[in-house]
């Protein structure tokens, strides 16, 4: 068939289809759906006459112009029919309820990992500062420590506060941009061959661990602690995790096993970019913990810890059974 | 990867098979268009941040905690959500005409776009996105290291513009059958001939002689736009 009757004996399936088209972007633009034209519930078949006219088209050697309409059409009904489906809201509650806490039981051995090269640090410099305090300004410069004890002075109102920065919504924003982006940036640093989130995990181990350490033998111990314990089991946790996440990309690199190392980094990246939702949300709860909960000095330190304890049970318990056939 | 029949071998041309079984072609982005777009997010992100300083900062400690929270979402999820939800571009890729998909040319999917924004954090190394540069150099698909990890390219999205019309002229069958390139350039000069001066038109009509028969420039420009008119089918009135 020649080119012109070609054109002509689909002009009108062709203009309807853009027409679809473009009220589907038109709709996209301004937020709204796709309007439910005669011819919305045909879209797939008429899509794949499209590819076939293009087929055709390129086959026949037709002129530029109509091939190039045909695969724009074509194009467009591929993003129209291969889009990703929207999330339905239970499937969220899935993600939190089971499929977030099985992902992290079939990661154990990454997390295990991860936790020892953050956990282990941590717990050093406590156990260190113990015995040599004067170790700790290897670590943090004294003015910055001065800094700190002010904020667990066992005078003040509130706990973990400075004079310039007094307002818990103020400090659950810092939480949020601060904390949240640390997960972030453990995570990204993975793809320098594991070495970035090697670098996150090692250093905020020392750091927080220096900090305990030195509060701790100071005389700080009881506003430091019942400071942080509210929100130690999100926050340290939710670290762990995007570190996890972040070692799995450096694992993808440094030993791709049978993929090569693009495919194993995109397996690698799925599979974390799961954690990192879950280690997000987790650092979300743990910043409105640390700011609204961990300051307040009205209960006795024994409540505080006993909160404390109860979300590291909580967190065990839910990474544990959630999910799980034992669990549901 | 060799070309289908009858098209360019431009190397940033990239196609994909779709289940339908024809070609789409993804016309890839390169740094340039890639960069600019970033920056005018950048200039929008940095306005509207400002923007909101003006406001919030004066509200006291109150409006600075919702600051640093919109600077947070502001800084990680701007592009995530723009991709995810506006059709694969932020505000900077969709003036610059460019839209992120994944590597099958579908929409990108949403764990693509949240690591590849995240990746951004390494991408942006050591200063202004040099290993992402360095990276969209060694590889044939400009893509930057988060685009590799997700598996997503950016491209040039599909303009459509304004259909040409084949002069009219009396149809007339070529000495030889045409072959498929043949047809498909003479079809390209007759769709182009109203946009060429007259000078460049007779001149490029003066090279396929096999075709026209002729050297002179204003009579092979006749035939060849003669000859169009045959092979896309018209008839003689």
């Amino acid at each position: 068939m020649k080119q012109e009757a070609f054109e002509a004996r689909h002009a009108i399936e062709w203009r309807e289809f853009e027409g679809w088209l473009d009220g589907r972007k038109r709709a996209r633009s301004e937020g709204g759906r796709t309007p439910d034209t005669a011819i919305a519930a045909e879209i797939p078949q008429r899509y794949r006459r499209v590819c076939q006219h293009l087929a055709l088209a390129r086959d026949r050697g037709y002129g530029a112009d109509i091939v190039d309409r045909l695969h724009r059409m074509a194009v467009g009904g591929y993003h129209a029919l291969y889009a990703e489906r929207i999330p339905s809201r239970s499937a969220l509650l899935a993600f939190v309820s089971s499929k977030f806490p099985a992902m992290v039981r079939g990661e154990r051995r990454t997390l295990a990992v991860a936790a020892l090269l953050f956990f282990g640090p941590l717990a050093g410099m406590i156990a260190l500062l113990q015995y040599f305090p004067d170790l700790v300004y290897y670590f943090i410069a004294p003015e910055r420590l001065a800094g700190i004890e002010k904020m667990y002075d066992p005078g003040a109102d509130r706990l973990g506060r400075t004079p310039e920065a007094d307002s818990a919504f103020y400090m659950f924003g810092v939480y949020i941009w601060n904390n949240i982006r640390i997960a972030f940036q453990t995570f990204a640093g993975g793809l320098l061959f594991g070495l970035g989130t090697l670098f996150f995990l090692l250093f905020n181990g020392f750091f927080i661990g220096a900090v305990a350490g030195h509060l701790t033998q100071a005389g700080y111990a009881e506003t430091f602690w019942s400071f942080v314990a509210g929100h130690s089991a999100l926050e340290l946790t939710g670290i762990v995790l995007s570190g996890a996440a972040g070692l799995k990309l450096g694992m993808a690199l440094i030993a791709p096993g049978r993929l090569s190392r693009t495919q194993a980094l995109i397996t690698a990246a799925r599979d974390g970019a799961g954690l990192i939702y879950g280690a997000a949300g987790m650092l979300l709860v743990a910043a409105f913990v640390e700011a609204f909960w961990s300051p307040l000095t009205e209960f006795a330190p024994a409540v505080k810890y006993g909160v404390g304890l109860a979300g590291w049970v909580g967190v065990a318990a839910y990474f544990a059974f959630a999910g799980s056939a034992r669990g549901s | 990867m060799s070309p289908r029949p009858g098209t360019l071998a431009l190397d940033t041309v990239r196609p994909v098979a779709t289940p339908e079984g024809v070609e789409l072609d993804l016309r890839l982005a390169g740094p340039i268009g890639r960069a600019c777009a970033w920056l005018i997010d950048l200039l929008l992100r940095v306005t509207g941040m400002v923007a909101l300083s003006l406001v919030l900062i004066p509200l006291g400690q109150l409006g600075m905690g919702v600051w640093l929270i919109l600077l947070f979402l502001v800084e990680w999820l701007y592009p995530v959500a723009f991709e995810v939800w506006a059709g694969g571009a932020t505000p900077g890729k969709k003036l610059m005409g460019l839209r992120v998909v994944n590597d099958d040319g579908t929409p990108v999917s949403r764990w693509a776009s949240v690591t590849r924004n995240l990746l951004r954090a390494v991408d942006f190394l050591p200063v202004l996105y040099g290993m992402g540069f360095v990276c969209m150099l060694l590889n044939r698909d400009f893509k930057r290291l988060g685009d590799l990890v997700a598996g997503t390219v950016v491209v040039h999205v599909e303009t459509s513009r304004a259909a040409s019309v084949i002069p009219d002229a009396p149809p007339l069958a070529p000495r030889t059958p045409l072959t498929l390139e043949e047809s498909r350039a003479v079809l390209e000069y007759a769709e182009r001939a109203a946009t060429l001066t007259p000078e460049r038109a007779e001149e490029l009509a003066g090279i396929p002689v096999r075709l026209t028969g002729t050297e002179d420039g204003a009579l092979a420009r006749t035939r060849l736009l003669q000859l169009a008119n045959h092979v896309i089918g018209r008839r003689q009135r």
